[in-house]
C-alpha cells in the first residue's frame, strides 16, 4: 500500500526494523567490500544456492518458513534482509534497477509505486510455471502486462473493516458491541452521522486523520487520479472533489487533525484521541503495537460503503539474479496459500490466492487482542464485499503527495479549503 | 587577577614552548625531506607527497562532479539512462519551479538558524574546555557522544520531542502556559526544530576542532595581556578569536557545506519524507532527491546537484569574506607581533 502506511508499522516494531535495517547496510557493506575479490560465483559455493528474499516492513514470514523451504528444497539456502519501509525498498530497487546489480533474487514491491515498475517490466521474470491457483482480480491487475502475462506474485491485500474503541463508545451512550457498530457505518453517510453523535455525547475526535478517512473513500472508486490511459484527471474528476470537500467539512468535529503514522497518532491510538479506525487488515498489528495496554479496541464486521481494500505487496524476481529459476520457485511458494495464511496470522497481510480465501485453516483464526474477534472469516467476508478498487498508475505517487498535502494544510489550519484545492490543482498540473 | 595570572603560569609551564602549527611557515619544505636525494629536484618531492591525494580527488570527486555535469544537460531517466541533448532545459525547469526557490528559502534559513548558535556555543564549549579541568579528557570526549549518535536515532528521539499534540516540548510550553506550536506545519517552527537536530549532532564537534586551534595559541600572549590588565573576556577578543582564524574559516565553511546538505533531518522529520504539506521543511536535497528517486529524473537531480554546487561556493566565499572581517584583526596588532616574535625566534635559532 502506500509508503506511509507499511512505512512505519508498530512504533515498537519499527524501532527493531530500523536496527535491522541499519544492521543490514553494515552487513551489505561488508558483503560489497567481499565482492571486490572478483569472486562472481552469484552466491552458489559448493553446490549450494543463495537465493536471497528482501522484504520490507513485516511480511509475516519467518525463519521456520524458510527453514521449511531450505527441508524441502536441498541445495538452496535463503538468505533475507528486511528494509524499514516501503520507501526505502523503492529506492533502493530502483537505485539498483538503475545500476543493473545489487538486487537480491526475489524483491518486495508495493501496490503504490509497482506501476513505477510495470514500465521496465521487461527487467523482471514472467511469471511461469505457478501451480497454486488464481489470484483476486484487484491484486492481479496491477503486475499484469498487455499481453496477460504476470511480472509479479501477488503477496497480499488489505481488504477494510472498521476498528473501534468499545469503551469510548459506551461513554458516549452509543452501543458498542460489534453487531451494532457494523450497522452503524454501512455507508458514509451513516458514519459521519454517527461521529456526530459520538461529539454530541462529549466524545472527543470520531477518526484519526481527514487524510485516513478521505483515502478510504478515494480507494473506493475506479479511476479517480488516472485513467486507464494513464492521463492524470485528480483535478478535474468531480468525485474526487467531492470526497475531499465532504470529508474536510466534518473533519473540524470529527477528525482528531493527527498525522497518519507519526509519534502524535501512535500515542493517540493508546490514549483515547479518536474512537475509530478504518482498518485494512494489516493495521491490525500496527494498532497492537502502538496501543498493546489497551485492551478495548475491537473489530466491526463491516466498512462504508461495502468493502474497500488499502494496500497490497508483490514478490518480484529480477532478471539481474543468477538464479532466476529458483528464484521464481521461491517466490511462487511464499506466495502459496499456506504461507499466505500463515503470513496473515503472523503479521495481518491478508491472503490473496483465490484458494486460501476459502480455507478452513483461514476461517479458524482468531485474534486475541481484539477480543478473540473471527479476523479470518472477517476479512473474508470484507474481501467479498469489495467491487471497485481504484486504478494506480505512474503517477499515482506524486498525486498522493499532493492530496496529502493539501489535507493536511486543511487540517492544521494553515489553508481554508478552496485555497487548498486551488493549490492542489496547480501542483497536479505540474506532475509530469 | 593574581590567581589568573598563577594559573596562566602553572599552564605555559606544563606545555613549555609547544610550536604553534599557525606560526610555522616553513613546515613540509625544511631540510629533512630534501636531504640525502640526490639527483632528485628537492623542489619536486612535496608535490609528489600530495600526489596522492590528487589522484584520488581526481577519481572520486573530480570525475563525479563533471560527469553530474554531463547528465545535467540530458533528458536522463533513472532506469532507462540518457535520452536526447536538453541543453539548459533542465536548468531552466527548475528555476522556474516554485518548489526550487522554497527548497532554497528553507535550505538557507535551516542553515543560519543551524549554524549561528552552534559556532557560538561551540566557541564558548572550546573556551570552558580550554581551562585547566580536571579529567580533561573525559569532558572533551563527552562533548563528541551526540555525534556518534545515528542520525536516525537522533530524527526519532527528536521527532517525538517534537510532536505537535502530545510531544515533550508542546506539553512543557502548556504547562508554562504557552500555547502549542505548530511544529510540522508552521515554516520557522519546523526550521528551529530541525536545527535544533543538527546542532545537537555537530556543536560539540565543531567545538572539538576549535579547542584544538585554541590549544595552538601561545600561551605568552595571554601572560602579556594579563600584565597589560586585560581582562578574560577582553583577551577572548583580543586574543583567541583573532587567532583562531584559521580554524574558524575552517568551521564555518565546513559547516556551510554540511548545512546546505542537510538531508537525514528534514527527510525524518515527518513520516512522508517529503518536506511537509506545503514544503515548509523542504530542503534542497530532499529537492534533488524527489526529482530523482520519485520522479525518476535523473537529468534534473543532476541539475539541482549543480546548482547546489554553486549555491555552496558563492557561499563559501561570502563567508570567507565575513570570517575575515570578523576575525581581520589578525592582520593587524597580533599578526604583527606574531611576526616580530619568528624573526626573533629565527634570529636566535641561526
Amino acid at each position: 500500500m502506500h509508503s506511509r502506511f507499511t512505512r512505519r508499522h508498530a512504533r515498537r516494531g519499527r524501532r527493531g526494523q530500523r536496527a535491522a535495517a541499519l544492521a543490514l547496510t553494515v552487513v551489505s557493506a561488508m558483503a560489497l567490500a567481499a565482492c571486490g575479490g572478483g569472486d562472481d560465483d552469484g552466491g552458489s559455493s559448493g553446490g549450494k544456492i543463495t537465493l536471497k528474499v528482501a522484504t520490507y516492513g513485516d511480511f509475516g514470514y519467518t525463519d521456520a518458513m524458510f527453514a521449511q523451504y531450505e527441508k524441502d528444497h536441498p541445495g538452496i539456502k535463503v538468505e533475507t534482509s528486511v528494509a524499514a519501509s516501503s520507501e526505502d525498498a523503492r529506492t533502493n530497487m530502483l537505485t539498483k534497477l538503475a545500476a543493473g546489480s545489487g538486487l537480491a533474487d526475489v524483491e518486495a514491491v508495493e501496490i503504490s509505486w509497482v506501476a513505477q515498475l510495470r514500465q521496465y517490466a521487461e527487467l523482471f521474470q514472467p511469471v511461469e510455471d505457478d501451480d497454486y491457483g488464481d489470484w483476486v482480480g484487484y491484486q492481479k491487475d496491477p503486475v499484469t502486462l498487455d499481453d496477460d502475462t504476470l511480472f509479479g506474485y501477488g503477496v497480499a491485500t488489505g481488504p477494510e473493516a472498521m476498528c473501534y474503541r468499545a469503551d469510548l463508545l459506551e461513554q458516549a451512550g452509543m452501543p458498542s458491541d460489534p453487531d451494532s457498530v457494523a450497522a452503524m457505518v454501512g455507508d458514509w453517510d451513516s458514519f459521519f452521522a454517527a461521529g456526530e453523535q459520538y461529539a454530541a455525547g462529549g466524545g472527543k475526535a470520531w477518526f484519526d486523520s481527514a487524510y485516513m478517512i478521505y483515502n478510504a473513500q478515494v480507494e473506493q472508486l475506479e479511476y479517480p487520479y488516472e485513467n486507464a490511459d494513464d492521463e492524470i484527471v485528480a483535478a478535474s474528476d468531480p468525485e474526487v472533489e467531492t470526497v475531499f470537500r465532504d470529508t474536510l467539512a466534518v473533519a473540524p468535529t470529527q477528525s482528531a487533525h493527527l498525522e497518519p503514522f507519526s509519534e502524535d497518532w501512535a500515542a493517540a491510538t493508546a490514549n483515547g484521541g479518536f474512537a475509530v479506525m478504518a482498518c485494512p487488515s494489516w493495521m491490525l498489528g500496527v494498532i497492537e503495537g502502538n496501543a498493546s495496554e489497551v485492551t478495548t479496541w475491537k473489530i466491526a464486521n463491516a466498512f462504508p460503503g461495502g468493502g474497500g481494500n488499502v494496500g497490497g505487496s508483490f514478490l518480484v524476481v529480477p532478471k539481474q539474479s543468477n538464479h532466476a529459476k529458483e528464484a521464481a520457485e521461491l517466490a511462487s511458494w511464499l506466495t502459496a496459500p499456506a504461507q499466505q495464511i500463515e503470513a496473515f496470522k503472523n503479521a495481518g497481510p491478508f491472503p490473496s490466492r483465490v484458494d486460501a480465501l476459502d480455507d478452513p485453516a483461514l476461517a479458524d483464526i482468531t485474534n486475541a487482542y481484539f477480543g478473540d474477534a473471527p479476523v479470518g472469516t472477517t476479512f473474508a467476508d470484507r474481501t467479498e464485499a469489495i467491487d471497485t478498487v481504484m486504478y494506480k498508475g505512474p503517477h499515482y505517487l506524486a498525486i498522493d503527495a499532493a492530496i496529502y498535502g493539501a489535507i493536511t494544510r486543511v487540517e492544521s489550519g494553515q489553508q481554508s479549503v478552496d485555497d487548498s484545492w486551488d493549490q492542489f490543482v496547480d501542483e497536479v498540473k505540474g506532475i509530469e | 587577577v593574581t590567581s589568573d595570572l598563577g594559573r596562566d603560569d602553572a599552564r605555559s609551564d606544563r606545555r613549555p614552548a609547544r610550536p604553534a602549527p599557525l606560526t610555522n611557515p616553513s613546515a613540509g619544505q625544511g631540510p629533512p625531506l630534501t636531504r640525502g636525494n640526490g639527483g632528485l629536484e628537492p623542489r619536486a618531492t612535496p608535490y609528489l607527497f600530495v600526489l596522492p591525494f590528487f589522484v584520488v580527488f581526481a577519481i572520486v570527486g573530480l570525475f563525479p562532479l563533471l560527469y553530474t555535469g554531463w547528465v545535467s544537460v540530458h533528458d536522463w531517466n533513472l532506469i532507462l539512462g540518457k535520452g536526447g541533448f536538453v541543453g539548459l532545459g533542465n536548468f531552466r525547469e527548475i528555476l522556474n519551479d516554485r518548489l526550487f526557490w522554497i527548497a532554497l528559502r528553507n535550505s538557507l534559513s535551516i542553515f543560519v538558524i543551524a549554524v549561528v548558535p552552534q559556532i557560538v556555543v561551540a566557541l564558548a564549549i572550546a573556551a570552558a574546555l580550554d581551562r585547566n579541568l580536571r579529567r580533561a579528557t573525559l569532558w572533551r570526549m563527552g562533548v563528541l557522544l551526540p555525534f556518534v549518535v545515528m542520525p536516525v536515532a537522533v530524527a526519532l528521539i527528536f521527532g517525538s520531542m517534537f510532536g505537535d499534540q502530545y510531544g515533550l516540548v508542546n506539553q512543557l510550553l502548556g504547562k508554562i502556559g504557552l500555547g502549542p506550536i505548530g511544529w510540522h506545519s508552521d515554516v520557522l517552527a519546523s526550521h528551529v526544530a530541525i536545527a535544533t537536530m543538527v546542532d545537537y549532532r555537530w556543536t560539540g564537534y565543531t567545538a572539538l576542532i576549535l579547542l584544538a586551534g585554541m590549544q595552538a595559541i601561545p600561551r605568552d600572549y595571554y601572560e602579556a595581556a594579563t600584565m597589560d590588565g586585560a581582562n578574560p573576556v577582553r583577551q577572548f577578543f583580543y586574543i583567541t578569536l583573532p587567532s583562531l582564524r584559521a580554524t574558524l574559516i575552517f568551521v564555518i565553511i565546513t559547516a556551510t557545506i554540511g548545512g546546505l546538505q542537510i538531508f537525514d533531518e528534514p527527510r525524518l522529520y515527518d513520516n512522508r519524507g517529503l518536506g511537509g504539506s506545503d514544503g515548509q521543511w523542504l530542503t534542497l536535497t530532499l529537492y534533488l532527491y524527489n526529482s530523482g528517486w520519485t520522479n525518476l529524473d535523473f537529468g534534473r537531480a543532476a541539475a539541482t546537484a549543480w546548482l547546489l554546487f554553486l549555491l555552496i561556493a558563492v557561499l563559501a566565499v561570502i563567508n570567507l569574506g565575513i570570517t575575515s572581517l570578523v576575525a581581520g584583526r589578525e592582520s593587524g596588532r597580533a599578526a604583527r607581533l606574531r611576526r616580530s616574535r619568528l624573526t626573533r625566534d629565527k634570529k636566535a635559532d641561526s
